[in-house]
This record gives structure tokens, C-alpha cells and sequence, in this order.
């Protein structure tokens, strides 16, 4: 790139041809700019730029009365481009761009200039300086605003089905939503049944109620509706495509048993004579080689642990309908769809490799989901609630908070649900057998949403103590094996040596297996606690920066029941504004080549990181693929004869900003 | 330090002079960092004009000697941290380009006036940090030759 590729005439449209007549708004955000800078003084000099046909200061640009100023001053000052200098374009640029489209202006031909946040917020005390720097900045922006070029954001049609990745309680409730809307949905669940984790728990605070109770029909609803296809046992391995038009690659994992034949009798399990630990109860119990996931699972169809299986084919004798197939392969399916909803769920904490508390040193000290398991009716003691070392029912038990949550060590958010989970849990079991006593050590408790604390008097009441204050020193009885806990009760101020037959840690929310995977497969990013990022925290929480692709439950970020499940909903409801309208609008800016320059050396290529540029091989030039690029001008900055530009950055346009941060230069457009 | 230069400093000083700095900094990260500092009202000196590019990897080395040329006294670029990229890994290549184009500066001595830096948009307290920092080293090399009259390099 050359020096006076900041003068060179950009290709010309009709418009490119005209006067530039730029109008400046000066916004003064109440006290918050205008406070600090001079804004009379700054629009005084800035009129006295080339092109600048008028300058106005308004209380809030942003208002009614302020955009019908800039209304207003386009007409009367047959105005092309607007500078618009006020708060941050990430939050006001979609507000004026659509106020000067009103006024048949393209809307590319806005340009915001930050001299809030980026000058009289952190400049408060030096407002001759924020003054001047504000002059500066709007200066890059007058010249840059001159050689705008207009855009037309691009239209690209959308495939009619969609995707759910993750068949939780989120997932199902995105799937259902969709399925009732009559759009056709895939929900692909890596494990045997669908359900997650929800399907493991005992009982859901507030209201302690049976999870399985009222998740049960929810996954029999989403296994009849005939707008669902279940993918179970599968697993998204490619995602192509954008926006409308994804294609994805899903791996259908052996069973060894033909679906179709098999009832879910669990005939088979009766024969095999392979124990292994089960998983689904955490561990603790066993199932056999061959098994039904759980009682109630959906689809209920057996499947064969081809690691554990001794090849002894008892199975196939038992098997009434025979349905066993041992030389069953992984197969694939391939689809197309419109959007992509994850809700690839989470995982707890592991305090095994870290020893935290002595989990994994002591029998005694389980976690939250082990007690969740022994609590619960089907589970391996039928819900009677014992001590691994003895199998004794334990009298005193301890909890201890924020296991894996809200330590530097481990991480530092709060996982939102353990407090709850906590006092659920010592209330079931209080309520089970009230000679049993608990304590509550936690740092802070938190019980934010409809009921939680009503819940917490309750267990309160019950007489579950609450200590604030961690485990210093947590040991085993040689004998007894009962723990031996050092506890500071930063409360009373006094260091507490307590005695439990059994202690429980609330591991916290952490991501799930394979989240790099998804995130790599959709492009999204992660944020620094590993959970994959939403578009933006506050106003586009269930939406990415991908088009077409949204995160629901705890994917992206801890969340209880009643959270996950809304996100569930927003997300189908989101999904279906693009599955209604069958199309999507792609922004304007994006990579754009020059065929008469383009040499055909295709460097650029590797540097997409969307794979938007294909290489024509008939005419030997780069293509950009719009529908796919993203504008991030990676590309550009590599191509070698500035072939490639990046439309609304060009070269000229930033340039004309860097010549002007110091002193005026006008640039010929 | 040249007695030299150490009076072309204490001139400097006696003029007033502030370094001027040019931030490149990527819609996504950095420069919501910045909004971010904004909003929570970290003071940091009025030294740093912020140029908004899509994504770091955007700017090129032209960029870059063009605000030298144009006599900034020092350049930011401002990215998204490794891994944590809008655009997957645009930062990568802004990374091998900022770094070359850094040892390309050593001949001319400007090398130290190039910084690149990963500022998230969590990161407001960060940026403030990073432009103080990056202010007082640029006070410590002095201006911009070009900026000096009577300069070789002008």
C-alpha cells in the first residue's frame, strides 16, 4: 500500500461525486459531556472545517428533539454525511443510523465520533485538554465521514429448520417452543436420554419438588411431538455454512441394538453377569454391560457398553425381540438448518484432582450430586442416605459452600444455585429423619428469585444451623472416621472445632465437556471463567456474535432451573424471527475485491477464519463470499496489492483519520 | 542518554510537551475496554486518540509508519486476548504483523514507540493502566524526531 492511497479517488458512485456537505451534532449528555468540554467552543471550530455546512450542540442528541434537529438540518443543509459526536456507537450508532435513513440518507454515511467515554468521562479534571482532544477527535471523524461510501446491508434466505444441540431441560424447552411453532427441529443429545441433568436430581428448590416428576413428561412431550426428531447418543462433529444455510455433520454413536426392535424391557440387564460403576448415579452403584440408561429414559432403549462388554452374548439369548446387533457402526446424518441453538449444559465441579476438603483423601466427604443420588428414591440405596465408610446412616452432617465457586484457586464466580441446592437438600434430609443435624458453612448466602428465601427461613426454622465461615483444617477420625472440621465462625469471631459423620461439598457450576469443541464447531467465543460468550450480557443475552446461532442455560454462564428454562423459550423466540421472516440480514461491511487488481496469489486466503474467500480458479482471483464474511479485514491488511478492501474501513478512510489526529489536512475524496 | 538529547528533553519539558498517541483499537474488545474505563470514570492522561477498527488484525504495518510519519509519538494496537477473538483468531495475525513490523522499526529507532496489547472489554481499569504506562515511557523517549525542527529524520 502506498502513501497516497489516503488521496486516491474511491470508485465512484453517483454520490461519491457530489459536494460533501457534512453536518456536525454536538452532544452534550447533559452535564456528562458538556460539563467537561466546551461544546460551543468545539463546534465553533469544527464549522470552520472544509465541507462542514452546519454544527449544532444538543442537551441530548439522542432525544426526540435531537434527532429531529439532525432531521431537520439534513433537509434545510441538503446535508450527505452526519457526524454525530456523543457517547459510544457499540450502544447509540443502530439510533442515528436509523434517524438519517428516515431522511433517505444511506445509512453508512453516519459517522460517530466517542467524546464521552473516550474523552469528558475520563478527563473530568482537565477540561481545557478534554476540550482540545475532543476538537482532534472530530476532526478524524469530519474527514473520515467524507469519504464514507454507502452500504447495502444484504439479504440472505433461511432454511426453515433448526438445531438444538443439547437435550437438558434448556434445550428441550427451545425444542418444544420451536416444534410448537411448526418449524422442524433436530435436538442432538450426546448421552443415551435425553433430560441432562436435571434428570439426576432428587428434588428442585424452591418448592422441593420430584425432579424427575415433572421432567419426566416434559421429555415423553418432546419424544412425541412430531415436529422433534431426537438424536440421541449423537454428536455434532461439522457445522458449515452461516446464517440460514448451516450444514452440519452429526455422528450417531453405536448402540449395538437396533432401536426399532428393542421395548426397553431390561430383560437383557437381568443376564449380563459385567458390573461397572454407574455413572448415572454418580458412581456410586452398578449397572450392568448392557442397560437402560435410567428408569425413565427417552428414548427407553437399552445400549450395549462396548468397553465393559465381555462379548458373552447372554444379551442376544435374553433379548425377547432381537434387537441386539454387536456389529453396529458409528453412523452420520447430514443436515440442513436455518439456526442453531446450544445448550450444551455444564458440569459440576471436580474436587478430586485438588483434594479440596479432603474430598477424595476421606469416605465421608461426598459431593452435592453423590447426596442428591443417595437422597433420591431410585437411586443405589433407595434413598436411604448412608456414609460410604460404613453404610451407616450419618447423624451429624456438614456442608460446606463454594467448593469450585467463588475462589481465586479454582473460580471466581459464584455458581448462582449451591446455596439453594445446600438448604434443599439439608431440609430433605431433616425432614426425612429429624434426629439428624446439620450445618451450613457457607461465606455468603445467596437467595435471590421467587421463593429462595422463604426457603431459607424455612430451613432455618427446621433448625438447620448456618456458620459463616470456611473449613481451615478439615481432618478424618482414624477410628470413626468421622471429619474433624477447624472452622472459623467469623460471626461470633471464634475458631469452632467441629465433629461430622459425614460431609458435603457444593461443588459449583463449571463447563461441560466437549465446550471447546462447540465453541470451536459454532465460532464462538469464551469468556474468561471458560463458558462460551452471549452477544452482549444485558440486552442480547441468549443471541452470539454469530448470526443464527444462540446459547441457552448454563453454556453460558450458571443458572438455575427456571433461568435455563426461560432462556430455553427466549431462544426458540429469537430462533424465530429469522425461521419466520426465511431470511436474514447480513451487515454491509465486509471484505471486497477488486478483480482488475487482484493477482490471483491467494494469501488471503488462509487468513479468513470464516472460509469466505474462495479462489476462483477460471478467472484466477480471490472471491469473497458475503454471506460469510464477517468484516473483520484480516484479509485485507495481508493482500499484498491492495486488491482487497474492506467496505466502510477502507484505507482511505482510516488513513484520513490518521492524517488528522494531529492537525488538520483535508483529504481529497 | 546523550547530553543531547537529555537538552532536547528538558526543552521539551519547558514547552510543555505531551506525548500524542494513536490507539488502533478492535470494535469487540478493546475499544468497549475503553468504553468501559469510560464508563467507570478511570482517569487516564489526555494523550491517546482511539481510531475504532473492526478488528485488530485490520491495521497495517502502513498504518502504522503513516502515524509515525504523521508525528505520533507512539502507537497502541488493542486486540481481544489470545483465544478470546471476535473473529476466532484475527488477533493471531495481528500479532505476527505488529511484531514485524516492531522489528522493522528497530532500524529507525522507533520500535519502542509500537505497542500492542490485549485489552479486554472487561478490561476498563486495564486500558486506563495501559495508556498511563504507555504515556510515561513515550515521556521518557522524548518526541517524535519528525516532530523536532531541524531532525536527521525529518
Amino acid at each position: 500500500m502506498s502513501d497516497n492511497n489516503g488521496d486516491e479517488k474511491p470508485v465512484g458512485s453517483k454520490v461519491d461525486q457530489e459536494e460533501k456537505r457534512v453536518g456536525v451534532f454536538v452532544c452534550e449528555c447533559g452535564v456528562n459531556i458538556g460539563g467537561v468540554v466546551n461544546t460551543r467552543a468545539v463546534a465553533d471550530y469544527i464549522g470552520t472545517l472544509h465541507g462542514v455546512k452546519v454544527t449544532s450542540v444538543n442537551k441530548f442528541t439522542c432525544s426526540d428533539s435531537g434527532q429531529a434537529d439532525i432531521q431537520a438540518k439534513i433537509k434545510e443543509h441538503n446535508l450527505n454525511r452526519v457526524v454525530v459526536a456523543a457517547c459510544s456507537p457499540k450502544t447509540h450508532e443502530p439510533t442515528f443510523r436509523a434517524c438519517i435513513e428516515e431522511m433517505g440518507l444511506n445509512q453508512y454515511f453516519l459517522e460517530f465520533v466517542n467524546i464521552r467515554d473516550h474523552c469528558s468521562w475520563i478527563h473530568m479534571w482537565e477540561k481545557e485538554k478534554a476540550t482540545e482532544k475532543a476538537k482532534d477527535l472530530i476532526r478524524m471523524g469530519v474527514e473520515r465521514s467524507k469519504l464514507l461510501e454507502p452500504l447495502q446491508a444484504s439479504e440472505v434466505p433461511v432454511n426453515d429448520k433448526a438445531l438444538v444441540i443439547g437435550a437438558g431441560v434448556a434445550g428441550m424447552q427451545s425444542a418444544l417452543d420451536l416444534a410448537d411453532m411448526g418449524f422442524q427441529v433436530y435436538l442432538v443429545e450426546k448421552e443415551p436420554s435425553i433430560g441432562g441433568r436435571m434428570a439426576r436430581f432428587d428434588k428442585v428448590f424452591p418448592t422441593n419438588d420430584c425432579s424427575i416428576c415433572i421432567l419426566g413428561p416434559k421429555m415423553v412431550e418432546v419424544a412425541r411431538n412430531k415436529n422433534i426428531k431426537i438424536m440421541s447418543y449423537s454428536e455434532v462433529k461439522a457445522v458449515e455454512g452461516y446464517v440460514g444455510n448451516f450444514t452440519v455433520k452429526v455422528e450417531h454413536k453405536p448402540r449395538y441394538l437396533d432401536v426399532t426392535k428393542c421395548t426397553g424391557c431390561a430383560k437383557c440387564s437381568e443376564v449380563c453377569p459385567v458390573e461397572v460403576p454407574y455413572d448415572f448415579n454418580e458412581g456410586l452403584g452398578t449397572r450392568k454391560a448392557i442397560f437402560v440408561p435410567f428408569p425413565q429414559a427417552v428414548p427407553l432403549r437399552a445400549l450395549i457398553d462396548k468397553e465393559n462388554c465381555i462379548n458373552c452374548k447372554a444379551c442376544a439369548k435374553a433379548c425377547a425381540s432381537g434387537a441386539i446387533n454387536y456389529d453396529m457402526q458409528t453412523s452420520y446424518t447430514d443436515l440442513n438448518v436455518g439456526v442453531i441453538i446450544g445448550a450444551v449444559g455444564f458440569k459440576t465441579y471436580d474436587p478430586e484432582p485438588r483434594h479440596d476438603f479432603g474430598y477424595g483423601l476421606y469416605d465421608n466427604i461426598i459431593t452435592a450430586m453423590e447426596f442428591e443420588r443417595l437422597l433420591n428414591a431410585a437411586g443405589p440405596t433407595g434413598g436411604h442416605v448412608v456414609r460410604p465408610s460404613d453404610c451407616k446412616e450419618p447423624i451429624r452432617v456438614g456442608f460446606v459452600n463454594c467448593v469450585g465457586s467463588r475462589d481465586k484457586n479454582t473460580n471466581i464466580y459464584c455458581s448462582g444455585v449451591c446455596c439453594m441446592y445446600t438448604i434443599k437438600n439439608a431440609q430433605l434430609l431433616k425432614e426425612k429423619r429429624p434426629e439428624t443435624d446439620h450445618t451450613i458453612m457457607y461465606i455468603d448466602i445467596r437467595t435471590p428469585f421467587r421463593g429462595y428465601e422463604e426457603s431459607y427461613n424455612r430451613s432455618r426454622n427446621l433448625g438447620v444451623k448456618f456458620l459463616r465461615g470456611r473449613p481451615v483444617e478439615v481432618k478424618e477420625d482414624p477410628v470413626t472416621k468421622n471429619i474433624k472440621v477447624r472452622v472459623e465462625d467469623t460471626l461470633a469471631g471464634e475458631i469452632r472445632n467441629l465433629e461430622f459423620d459425614l460431609m458435603v461439598l457444593a461443588t459449583g457450576i463449571v463447563p461441560n465437556e466437549g465446550i471447546s469443541q462447540i465453541q470451536q464447531l459454532l465460532k464462538l467465543s469464551k469468556a474468561a471463567d471458560g463458558l462460551l460468550m452471549e452477544a452482549h450480557p444485558k440486552l442480547k443475552p441468549v443471541d452470539t456474535t454469530i448470526d443464527g446461532v444462540f446459547l441457552a442455560g448454563c453454556a453460558s454462564g450458571p443458572k438455575d432451573i427456571p433461568y435455563a428454562v426461560s432462556q430455553g423459550s427466549a431462544c426458540a423466540g429469537r430462533a424465530t424471527i429469522l425461521l419466520k421472516n426465511k431470511k436474514a440480514i447480513t451487515e454491509g461491511i465486509t471484505a471486497v475485491v477488486n478483480p482488475d487488481v487482484c493477482v490471483g496469489c491467494e494469501v488471503c486466503i488462509p487468513m479468513c477464519p470464516f472460509q469466505a474467500i474462495k479462489f476462483d480458479e477460471k478467472e484466477n482471483k480471490a472471491n469473497v463470499v458475503k454471506a460469510l464474511c464477517k468484516g473483520c479485514g484480516t484479509c485485507v491488511a495481508a493482500c499484498p496489492t491492495g486488491a482487497l478492501e474492506q467496505s466502510h474501513f477502507k484505507n482511505n478512510q482510516l488513513l484520513a483519520q490518521v492524517k488528522n489526529v494531529f492537525r488538520f489536512q483535508e483529504v481529497a475524496a | 542518554m546523550t547530553t543531547e538529547t537529555a537538552a532536547v528533553k528538558s526543552v521539551q519539558a519547558e514547552n510543555g510537551w505531551e506525548p500524542n498517541i494513536l490507539a488502533f483499537c478492535c470494535n469487540w474488545c478493546s475499544y468497549a475496554g475503553a468504553d468501559l474505563a469510560g464508563v467507570s470514570r478511570f482517569q487516564y492522561p489526555p494523550t491517546v486518540k482511539i481510531l475504532r477498527v473492526m478488528c485488530s488484525s485490520r491495521v497495517e504495518p502502513a498504518f502504522i509508519l503513516k502515524a509515525l510519519k504523521e508525528g505520533a509519538d507512539g502507537v497502541l494496537i488493542a486486540g481481544c486476548h489470545i483465544g478470546d477473538c471476535h473473529y476466532i483468531d484475527g488477533n493471531k495475525n495481528a500479532e505476527v504483523r505488529i511484531n514485524n513490523t516492531k522489528k522493522a522499526l528497530v532500524k529507525l529507532g522507533f520500535d519502542k514507540r509500537l505497542r500492542l496489547e490485549w485489552i479486554s472489554a472487561s478490561e476498563g481499569l486495564r486500558f486506563s493502566e495501559v495508556i498511563k504506562d504507555f504515556t510515561e515511557e513515550i515521556k521518557k523517549l522524548g518526541q517524535n524526531p519528525v516532530n523536532i525542527q531541524g531532525s536527521e529524520v525529518k
